[in-house]
């Protein structure tokens, strides 16, 4: 099979649009006008309670890690303190960006521009590109979002566990935005309107960095580097373990998201962590939903979805295998086994590859 | 030019802070309810992306499109959250003889 064209303004665009695959019509299992309307209702109650907790844990783990600067301490205060830095921070600006974690929205555009700088991704381009990824989730050509295309580069995944080729792209768009251009294929998903904004928040962005290395520079010492920017990187390790169950693997161009999406169960530990995100399948159906609704939204719909995988173990013991078996056969994927009663979009229909 | 009151819908068919869809040939149309008596209608589909608003959220007089987030004064039709720019068009509403109507002019 010859290697798809993941780029966006690469040929399979257009191809999208001629299959009636780009901004589609998408499957969505039933659930009562009136129960949806109960579980989409916003409260800043779970959120605020969850922010504090998340932003005194950054404070405690830091400052943890000040006075230990220097000991072996430091190691696991700075491990607890990257993690709730890199990778906490990516369901936060997720669920914010939606606008559905608060019910105020100035809170959620507070926490949302925090959480897209912990995670160097530019805060406005991101805006649109996450947009694009709901149009048209797992659309080759059309979705900026797929973090596995096939074949699988293993070299970057495993990298991407220190965010290494991730946070060095988007340092680099960073840059490229700073400059008020936009990297190829941004164009065909962020509005003219927005570009100055883009360049605004890269600027302010790069402001950011440059202070915080200067400093550095200044007392001889990367301690500054260890609570901005490097924990992007050292940090973002569960990031990547929650990111690629969502999607690697699965179907491309399908307009089901019970067929390219996972919903894993997870501890509440980590539930916190990913802000319920584990339910994936029903946060792509119903983006309203606020993520303290999800697993309420979840025992409404699991009647009409594929089995959820039992962990993250389970997850992972499909993931990898496909993954490898990908690097081989690029039209392989993991082809979800839906409930006998459920209707479904066929995957013959649209999807290219072979299913396993 | 001429303009017609379109028959949409009975008040009860639509919850309080809530919203339906009505078609009419090719168009299609979002009916609102925002107070008892309070109805509002605007074009059916965000103009952000091809996706019926019926189908989203309504929190006072703002309706929050399904897939995006979007967000639109239903009163006045503004586009007022990202990624919806565009304002939607609005419609002119009544009730009467107990029947809700707007008007479209054509």
């Amino acid at each position: 099979m010859t290697p798809r064209d993941y780029r966006l303004n690469g040929t399979e665009g257009a191809r999208a649009e001629q299959a009636g695959l780009a901004s589609a019509t998408w499957y969505a299992s039933a659930i009562p006008r009136k129960r949806l309307k109960e579980l989409m209702q916003r409260r800043n109650g779970p959120a605020i309670r969850d922010t504090l907790i998340w932003l005194g844990a950054l404070i405690a783990t830091g400052a943890w890690g000040y006075h230990a600067w220097g000991t072996w301490w430091a190691v696991p205060a700075f491990a607890a303190y990257g993690v709730l830095y890199g990778s906490a921070c990516d369901s936060r600006w997720h669920e914010c960006g939606h606008g559905t974690a608060f019910k105020t929205p100035w809170m959620n555009d507070v926490v949302y521009h925090l959480a897209r700088f912990m995670v160097l991704r530019e805060s406005t381009s991101w805006r649109w590109s996450h947009a694009r990824h709901h149009t048209d989730t797992i659309i080759v050509g059309r979705d900026p979002e797929i973090a596995v295309p096939r074949p699988a580069n293993l070299r970057n995944i495993l990298l991407n566990f220190v965010y290494l080729p991730g946070g060095y792209s988007e340092l680099r768009k960073t840059v490229i935005h700073a400059t008020g251009r936009l990297p190829a294929g941004e164009e065909t998903y962020i509005p003219e309107g927005e570009r100055k904004s883009v360049c605004f928040t890269a600027r302010i962005y790069v402001l950011i960095y440059l202070a915080f290395i200067a400093w550095a520079v200044a007392i001889r010492s990367f301690l500054p580097l260890m609570y901005v920017l490097l924990p992007s990187f050292y940090g973002a390790w569960l990031m990547i373990v929650f990111g690629l169950t969502q999607h690697a693997g699965l179907a491309e161009d399908v307009l089901d998201h019970r067929l390219n999406c996972r919903t894993v169960y997870m501890n509440p530990v980590l539930r916190f962590l990913y802000w319920n995100m584990n339910y994936h399948v029903e946060h792509h159906m119903y983006p309203m939903v606020p993520y303290h609704a999800l697993p309420a939204l979840h025992a409404e719909l699991k009647a009409d979805l594929p089995k959820p995988y039992p962990g993250l173990w389970a997850a992972y013991r499909e993931i990898i295998p496909a993954l490898l078996r990908q690097r081989k056969d690029p039209g392989y994927f993991v082809k979800r086994e839906l409930p006998p009663s459920a209707p479904a979009m066929s995957l013959d229909a649209a999807s290219v590859g072979q299913a396993g | 030019m001429s303009e017609t009151w379109i028959n949409a819908c009975a008040p009860d068919d639509i919850a309080i802070e809530d919203v339906i869809r009505f078609d009419l040939g090719e168009r299609s149309f979002a009916v609102y309810r925002t107070g008892p008596s309070a109805f509002h209608v605007t074009d059916g589909f965000c103009t952000h992306a091809h996706v019926h608003l019926a189908d989203g959220f309504v929190m006072g007089t703002v309706i929050e499109c399904p897939k995006h987030n979007g967000r639109f004064d239903c009163v006045t039709g503004k586009a007022i959250r990202k990624p919806a720019c565009v304002d939607l068009v609005t419609y002119p509403v009544k009730v009467e003889n107990g029947r809700v109507f707007f008007r479209l002019v054509e």
